[in-house]
């Protein structure tokens, strides 16, 4: 298991779709402070254990543990939107999911919201205009513009999302989860559609995160560069179970997780993408 | 799409134009065979069938050439097009203002020339033509090439940004024109009226604005609130005797908790299906109304409603023993037009009420997660937004004036039956709000105006108004699917930054 106290602890998971099981009884642990990976080929159920955690879906089977420092949360009996609010469980969606029409400040002062709807006192303060209210907006603000200038969005405060460039917009999903202050930080296929140089910028503010907000962080990847260089701990999923779990290192070297990614010694007729993926685990 | 030089070289493809020509006159044909060629009348000694078959086929020809000339457009020949729509255009308009240019037996005659006989048919083939030949003119002046949908909607853009920001000019204008309106000389009676409704449309398009324009629940049962604010107020006012100022909050109470229990079941629901059960809803309170004798009299309706008072002060000639009056108070001459005029102001301050308290909201919390909702309710979900508080706020805030609208309308009548809160009432506010743009309060005055106030100066129009109505609905919808005047003023900004920056992509190169 990994070191470091853990943050995540995730046990028995079970996620039944009718008769398919999508995951079968999956346990494992995401450390504080630590970024931890689950990775596995196309349709192992990486995506439904994180809609598991972040209240999508309601498990069959299996506990999901929060250790916040407010206390334990049990992921699965609370409402997901609750999931955000109380638990600080953010969350950022494969294909982005922005507010297209809102300005780029907007996105990142809506993750806010339930700070603010306590200072403008279930917006009868705001109503009225009353300072504490005023305060408390000149503060999201100043949270926005701080992430703004993290993920390098300054200039384009007042654009409408919709109208940024993919990368940016990525950029912009992980600063609204952010702005949340969450716990744990969930990241659905960070990398994806990204190019290298965008995805080298991706690393950076991942681990900038890690370090200087020290909160845990839990991806779900494909990208293999990513994983790799950032990860402090690896789970691997497949066809729903999980067949790995340890340091980059360990995982790299697992016969089940090269197998997996491999097929029974099959070598010939791989897809490029396929071997390309492998030459970098191993 | 036609716009390439070489269009101009290119032979008309002939048989392209009589085939989507020909198939058009054929659908027309079809339809207005029975539906125009057949007509009952009543004649003594019970109904006849007169048929009108002329009518048809010049329906049918007017379909081939309009079809036509679009091909024509569109193949790159606007000239032909030009040369047949201006004169036609210009001949038409001729023979309408015939009886002023010649003497009535010419213009007699004349006027048997206009394609149909019928007024308002008439004056829409003659707006056609003049469409057809703008078109034509517009096309020609840009060598054969006509506009295509991405540059109008960019230049509708614009046009909605310009007026979004000459709203905050234009705004104050229409404010000072509204609050001088009854003292100007052509304020008689019958404009009153019409300036009272435009703007009780006005405010109840700003109220559901709320709900539609912001939230993005699509609610085709508005008037349910509006009619649950008029009954509450007539029933509390015969039941208790309270005054019209006391009972409006109550009224925007109930009104606000339908808008609760309507909330609660359709919280899962989206888009059409939840278009379907508030339109459910409306029917619901309306049956409701019609049906429950006991208590609303069903459709007798009710009747003796209070009229506001100034203060206390009513506005009657000859009041009761010992009441004083507001024309004896102020020490005026009676007029029946005090009491309108003062109507009037009571809408124009709830309406003003309404928008400001829409403008405040829509930079809280609360108004920026009604939109946030509109755009991503899953992301809401994963931000901690509670989907579900906010729908309500949404719901109970937009019936909330619903009710305060309706109490006006109880206290402007003086009676309420079930009568006047049908399915029509809601479709034509939430056309308002459609028309003018989702969610621009500037958008809903000039829908209202446009929605209301016309049909209302041209009422002799009266059966055929409906059916411009829904045709201004479908070329909307056509044209310009997000309103008029669409545009989004983002409800913050980063401090030091002028207000004004670029916001979009292409402006920022």
């Amino acid at each position: 298991m990994s070191a470091g106290t853990p943050l995540l602890g995730v046990e028995h998971l079970t996620m039944r779709f009718g008769g398919l099981l999508a995951i079968d009884d999956v346990s494992f642990e995401a450390a504080d402070k630590k970024i931890t990976a689950i990775i596995g080929p196309n349709g192992a159920g990486k995506t439904t254990v994180f809609n598991c955690l972040t209240g999508f879906y309601q498990p069959t089977i299996g506990r999901l543990t929060l250790h916040h420092p407010k206390g334990d949360f049990l992921l699965e009996r609370i409402e997901g939107y609750r999931i955000a609010k109380d638990a600080g469980v953010a969350r950022t969606f494969q294909n982005i999911r922005l507010f297209p029409r809102m300005t780029v400040l907007e996105n990142l002062v809506l993750a806010q919201h339930n700070v603010l709807m306590r200072a403008s006192r279930y917006t009868f303060a705001g109503l009225l205009g009353m300072k504490v209210y005023r305060d408390a907006e000149a503060k999201a603000v100043e949270l926005a513009r701080y992430w703004l200038d993290k993920v390098a969005l300054t200039e384009q405060a007042d654009w409408e999302a919709g109208n940024l460039p993919y990368g940016d917009q990525r950029r912009l999903e992980i600063a609204r989860a952010m702005c949340i202050e969450p716990t744990i930080l969930c990241l659905d296929e960070p990398a994806a559609g990204l190019n290298p140089r965008e995805s080298a910028v991706l690393n950076e503010l991942l681990l900038f995160i890690r370090d200087e907000h020290e909160i845990g962080l839990l991806l779900v990847e494909h990208d293999m560069s990513v994983v790799m260089g950032i990860s402090d701990h690896i789970v691997v999923l497949d066809y729903g179970r999980k067949i790995a779990d340890g340091t980059p290192d360990e995982v790299r070297r697992d016969p089940a997780v090269i197998r997996a990614y491999l097929g029974e010694e099959d070598d010939e007729e791989l897809p490029p993408e396929v071997a390309r993926d492998l030459d970098e685990l191993r | 799409m036609a716009g390439e030089t070489s269009a101009d070289h290119t032979p008309i493809d002939a048989q392209e134009l009589f085939k989507e020509a020909g198939a058009t006159a054929l659908v027309v044909f079809a339809l207005c065979f029975s539906l125009v060629g057949f007509k009952t009348e009543d004649v003594p000694g019970g109904l006849d069938i007169i048929t009108r078959f002329d009518d048809v086929l010049v329906a049918t020809a007017l379909a081939f050439i309009g079809r036509a000339a679009l091909v024509l457009l569109r193949q790159g020949y606007p000239l032909p097009v030009l040369a047949t729509a201006l004169p036609v255009t210009i001949l038409l308009i001729v023979l309408h203002f015939s009886d002023a240019v010649f003497s009535t037996d010419t213009a007699a005659v004349l006027k048997r020339f206009l394609p149909f006989g019928a007024p308002v048919i008439d004056w829409l083939v003659t707006i056609l033509a003049a469409v057809f030949a703008i078109r034509a003119a517009i096309a020609r002046q840009r060598a054969g090439s006509t506009m295509t949908t991405e540059e109008r909607e960019k230049a509708m853009d614009r046009i909605g940004a310009r007026v979004q920001r000459a709203a905050r000019i234009l705004g104050p204008l229409i404010l000072g024109f509204a609050i001088i309106l009854p003292f100007l000389p052509m304020a008689d009676r019958r404009i009153l009226d019409i300036a009272i409704l435009v703007v009780t449309y006005i405010m109840l398009g700003w109220g559901l604005n709320i709900v539609v324009g912001l939230a993005g629940l699509l609610d085709l049962g508005y008037v349910a609130f509006y009619a649950v604010g008029a009954y509450s107020y007539a029933l509390l006012a015969q039941h208790y005797d309270l005054g019209f100022w006391v009972c409006l909050p109550f009224a925007g109470l109930m009104a606000a908790t339908a808008g609760i229990i309507l909330g609660f079941p359709v919280l899962r629901l989206r888009g059409d299906y939840l278009a379907i059960v508030t339109l459910g809803f409306g029917e619901m309170i309306r049956i409701i109304l019609l049906n429950w004798y006991e208590f609303t009299k069903g459709p007798d309706g009710l009747s003796g409603i209070p009229r506001p008072t100034f203060f206390g002060l009513p506005f009657t000639r000859s009041p009761p023993e010992g009441v004083e009056t507001f024309h004896s108070f102020f020490n005026l001459a009676y007029s029946p037009t005090d009491r309108i005029i003062f109507l009037y102001y009571v809408i124009l301050v709830m309406a003003l009420a309404t928008n400001l308290f829409t403008l405040r909201i829509r930079k809280l919390p609360v108004g920026r997660a009604w939109e946030a909702l509109r755009e991503d309710e899953i992301a809401c979900r994963s931000l901690g937004i509670n989907p579900r508080n906010t729908k309500l706020t949404a719901f109970s805030i937009g019936a909330m004036f619903g009710g305060f609208g309706g109490s006006f309308f109880a206290t402007r009548q003086g009676f309420i039956s079930p009568e006047s809160f049908t399915f029509i009432e809601s479709a034509v506010i939430l056309a308002i709000v459609v028309l003018g743009g989702m969610g621009s309060q500037i958008g809903v005055v000039f829908a209202a105006i446009l929605l209301i106030g016309l049909p209302e100066i041209f009422r002799e129009l009266h059966q055929y108004r409906m059916l411009a109505f829904g045709a201004a609905m479908v070329l909307i919808m056509v044209w310009r699917p997000q309103g008029l005047l669409a545009h989004r003023e983002p409800t913050l900004h980063l401090p030091e930054r002028p207000p004004d920056a670029p916001r979009v992509a292409g402006a920022a190169k």
